[in-house]
C-alpha cells in the first residue's frame, strides 16, 4: 500500500535523516549552529583584548564592556543574515535578559562581600562585648555590645506588639470583615495596609517623635524607636499573615463549627495553629526588615555610648544608630567599626531571613 | 486539639443555651479586639497627617520666604528663611535616575525568573533579590560612598567627557564624587527588588493558553513577551514601578550618605551636590532648633503627601487589575 511507504519505518535511517532535514529546512528556515553563541562570545572576548593591546581601550572593566559590544553585534548580524530580522531580536532580548540576572547578581555579591571582608578583620568576642564607653576614636578598642543590647530591645518590644496586632488585623480582614454588613470598613482597611507599606520610614519617625515626643511628653528613648519600628513592620505582618490565612482550607474552618466551637476558638485553636508556620515566617521577615532601620532610630533615640538595659529611659544605642555614628566619626578605627557592627548587622538580618526560609520551606502549609 | 474538641462538642441541650451567651460573649471579645486593630491602622494614618501638620504650622508661620520656591534652608536663623525647591528637585532627579535604570532591569530579572531560567536557577534568582531587598540601607549607603563611587568614577567621566555637550552630563568642578548621578545608581539598586518581587508575580499569572497561542503562531519568545505577557502584565508592572518609586523617594540614609549636601538646584548631575527631603531630615535633625525641627516636619509632611499620593495610585492600578483577572 502507498499508505506503509511513507511512513518512517520503511526509510533508511540514511534516507530519514535526510528527509528530516530538508522537511526542517522548508519550515524553520535558516538557523544557527549551536555553537554560535560561544563563538560570538570568543569572537568579541578575543578582539577586544586585540583592540586592548593596539588601542586606547584598556583595563578590565573597559576590555569586558568592548567585548560584550562586540559580542552582541556579531551574534546579532550573523543571526540576521542566517535566521532573519525576528529571530535576531529574539537573541537579542534573549541576551538582554540574561544581563538583567547578572545586574541583579553583582550589586549583592559586591556588598556582602565588602561587608564580610571589612567586617571580619574587626569582629571578635570582645568586639561584641564591649561598649564604646570611653574609647577614643582612634583606639582600636570599643565594640557593638551596648548598640546590640539597644537593637535586640526595641525590635523585640517593636514584634511584641506589631505581631499581635498585625495577626489581628489580619483575622479581621480574612475570617469577619466577609461576614460583616459595612463592608467599607474592612475594603478601607485592607487599601491602607497596602498604602501603609509605602510610608517612609524616615516619616514615621517623624510621627512618633511629633505625637509621642512632643506631645504626649515621652522622652526619647528606645521604646519611641520600637514604637516606629512597630508601625514600619505592621503592614508586612498583617499582608503576610492574611494571605497564610486565606490558604486555610475551608473544611477545617467548617469541620470546627459542625461541632460547636464558636467561632472565636476556631480562629484561634484550628484556623491560626493551622497556619501558624508561615505567620511565623512572615513575622521574622517584617522583623528583620526593620531590624536595620536607621532613619527613625535617629529621630527618635538619643544615641550614647554606654550601656543602658532600660529602653524606656535615658538615651540607648543601636546597631543602626551605631553604625552611622562611627562611619561619620570618620577615624580609621572608627570606619572599621562600622563595618564590624554592619557585618554584625547583617548577619543578624540574613539568620532571621534564613531562619524565616527554612521555616516556611519544612513546617509550610502545603498550598493546594 | 482533640482535648479542646470534646467539651464543646458533646453538649446536652439545656447547657447550650446556657453557654450560648457566654459564647457569644467570647465571639464578641474576640471580634472587638481584631476589628479594633484594623480600624488602629486607619488612625495611624489618619494621626500621621494630622500630627505632622499640626506640627509644622509654627515654622510655615515663622517662615519669611516662599516654602516651595526658596532653595535655602536656614529655618533657626532670625528671621526663619526656607524652601523645599533645592529638596523637591534633588528627590524627583535621584529617584528618576533609580527610576530610568531599575525598570528595565528589574522587568528583565522578573521575565528571567518567570519565563526564561530553568525551575531551580529561578528560585535561587527569586531568593537572591529577596536577600537583596533584606540589606539594610545604611549598609548600602556605606558600601556606596566607599566602594561604588570609587567603581563609578571612570564611568561618571566618561559620560562627563564624551558627552559632557549635553548640560545634563557635563562637569565643571573636575570632581566625580557625591553626585546625584551616583545617589540615582545607588537608589537604583535599592529597588530593584521591589520592582523585580511584584513584577514577578504579575509576569506569573499570565494565562498559560496565552502564551502557548502565541507561540503555537511561531512567535519567537520575545515576540511572545511582547504579544501575549506585556499586555496582560501591564498595570502590574506600572504599578510595581510606582511602588519602586514610593521607595526611592523616601530612602534616607543610603542618599544622606552618597549626597554632599548642597542646597542648590544643579542640573549637572555628574557634579558633587543633591539634597533630598528625606536625607535633609536625617542630616539636619540634632543641630535643629524649634522652628528648624518644626521646618523639617514641614518638609516630611510634603513627602509624606507626595509619597501617599504614589502609592495610592500604585493600589488603585493593582486593585482595577485584580478586578478584571478573575474572568481569564
Amino acid at each position: 500500500m502507498s499508505g506503509n511507504d511513507l511512513t518512517p519505518g520503511s526509510l533508511t535511517p540514511d534516507e530519514r535523516a535526510e528527509s528530516d532535514t530538508l522537511l526542517h529546512a522548508a519550515l524553520a528556515g535558516g538557523k544557527l549552529p549551536r555553537w554560535a553563541t560561544a563563538a560570538s562570545g570568543l569572537a568579541g572576548l578575543v578582539l577586544a583584548m586585540v583592540l586592548n593591546v593596539l588601542t586606547s581601550v584598556d583595563g578590565v572593566a573597559g576590555t569586558l564592556v568592548v567585548a560584550v559590544i562586540i559580542y552582541v553585534l556579531v551574534q546579532t548580524v550573523w543571526s540576521f543574515r542566517v535566521e532573519g530580522r525576528r529571530h535576531s531580536i529574539d537573541r537579542l532580548a534573549t541576551t538582554g535578559i540574561y544581563a538583567t540576572f547578572l545586574i541583579a547578581l553583582a550589586p549583592l555579591v559586591a556588598v556582602l562581600a565588602t561587608v564580610i571582608v571589612k567586617g571580619f578583620s574587626v569582629l571578635s568576642l570582645n568586639f561584641l562585648m564591649t561598649s564604646m564607653r570611653n574609647v577614643d576614636p582612634n583606639s582600636t578598642q570599643g565594640g557593638v555590645y551596648h548598640a546590640l543590647i539597644g537593637t535586640l530591645e526595641q525590635v523585640g518590644i517593636a514584634a511584641l506588639i506589631g505581631v499581635p496586632l498585625g495577626i489581628l488585623t489580619a483575622v479581621y480582614l480574612v475570617e469577619y470583615a466577609p461576614d460583616a454588613k459595612n463592608r467599607r470598613l474592612a475594603r478601607s482597611v485592607s487599601f491602607f495596609v497596602d498604602v501603609m507599606t509605602g510610608v517612609p520610614s524616615v516619616v514615621v519617625g517623624l510621627f512618633v517623635y511629633t505625637a509621642f515626643v512632643l506631645t504626649l511628653g515621652m522622652e526619647r528613648s528606645g521604646f519611641a524607636a520600637s514604637i516606629a519600628l512597630m508601625i514600619l513592620m505592621l503592614p508586612v505582618v498583617v499582608r503576610s499573615t492574611e494571605e497564610m490565612l486565606r490558604i486555610v482550607p475551608r473544611d477545617l474552618r467548617e469541620a470546627a463549627y459542625a461541632l460547636g466551637i464558636p467561632k472565636w476558638r476556631t480562629v484561634l485553636k484550628v484556623v491560626l495553629r493551622t497556619a501558624m508556620s508561615g505567620i511565623i515566617t512572615g513575622a521574622m521577615l517584617a522583623i528583620a526588615r526593620v531590624a536595620g532601620e536607621t532613619a527613625p532610630l535617629l529621630l527618635t533615640t538619643f544615641f550614647t555610648t554606654s550601656i543602658n538595659f532600660n529602653p524606656f529611659k535615658g538615651p540607648q544605642a543601636a546597631l543602626p544608630t551605631f553604625i552611622w555614628d562611627q562611619f561619620n566619626t570618620g577615624t580609621p578605627a572608627a570606619v572599621d567599626r562600622a563595618w564590624g557592627a554592619a557585618l554584625v548587622l547583617i548577619l543578624l538580618v540574613m539568620i532571621l531571613y534564613l531562619g524565616a526560609k527554612l521555616i516556611a520551606r519544612f513546617t509550610g502549609v502545603k498550598r493546594v | 486539639m482533640s482535648t479542646t474538641l470534646e467539651p464543646s462538642s458533646t453538649p446536652s441541650a439545656p447547657t447550650s443555651t446556657i453557654r450560648g451567651s457566654s459564647v457569644r460573649a467570647g465571639d464578641r471579645v474576640f471580634r472587638g479586639l481584631s476589628r479594633g486593630s484594623g480600624i488602629l491602622i486607619l488612625v495611624t494614618m489618619a494621626a500621621i497627617a494630622v500630627f505632622l501638620i499640626v506640627k509644622a504650622i509654627p515654622s510655615l508661620q515663622a517662615n519669611t520666604a516662599n516654602f516651595f520656591t526658596t532653595q535655602q534652608w536656614t529655618p533657626d536663623a532670625k528671621p526663619a528663611y526656607f524652601g523645599i525647591a533645592a529638596l523637591t528637585f534633588g528627590t524627583l532627579m535621584t529617584s528618576a535616575i533609580a527610576m530610568l535604570l531599575a525598570v528595565p532591569v528589574g522587568i528583565g530579572i522578573a521575565l528571567f525568573i518567570a519565563h526564561y531560567a530553568s525551575r531551580r536557577l529561578a528560585a535561587a534568582l527569586g531568593f537572591v533579590t529577596d536577600l537583596l531587598a533584606a540589606v539594610p540601607s545604611i549598609i548600602f549607603g556605606m558600601w556606596g560612598i566607599q566602594f561604588l563611587t570609587p567603581q563609578l568614577k571612570g564611568f561618571d567621566e566618561w559620560l562627563a567627557t564624551y558627552l559632557g555637550f549635553i548640560p545634563l552630563f557635563r562637569n565643571d568642578t573636575g570632581v566625580y564624587t557625591r553626585s546625584i548621578l551616583n545617589a540615582g545608581i545607588i537608589l537604583a539598586i535599592m529597588i530593584l527588588p521591589t520592582i523585580s518581587a511584584i513584577t514577578r508575580e504579575v509576569f506569573l499569572q499570565v494565562p498559560r493558553a496565552h502564551i502557548e497561542a502565541s507561540l503555537a503562531l511561531g512567535a519567537t519568545r520575545w515576540e511572545m513577551v511582547r504579544q501575549a505577557i506585556f499586555p496582560f502584565a501591564r498595570p502590574g508592572m506600572i504599578s510595581a514601578s510606582m511602588l519602586g518609586l514610593g521607595r526611592a523617594l523616601g530612602e534616607t540614609i543610603a542618599v544622606a550618605l552618597m549626597l554632599s549636601a548642597i542646597y542648590t538646584i544643579n542640573w549637572q548631575i555628574t557634579e558633587p551636590g543633591g539634597i533630598t527631603f528625606a536625607s535633609n531630615i536625617a542630616l539636619k535633625w540634632n543641630e535643629a532648633g524649634t522652628i528648624g525641627i518644626s521646618a523639617l516636619i514641614a518638609s516630611g509632611l510634603v513627602l509624606f503627601v507626595i509619597t501617599l499620593a504614589v502609592n495610592m495610585g500604585a493600589r488603585i492600578i493593582i486593585a482595577r487589575r485584580s478586578e478584571f483577572s478573575g474572568a481569564n
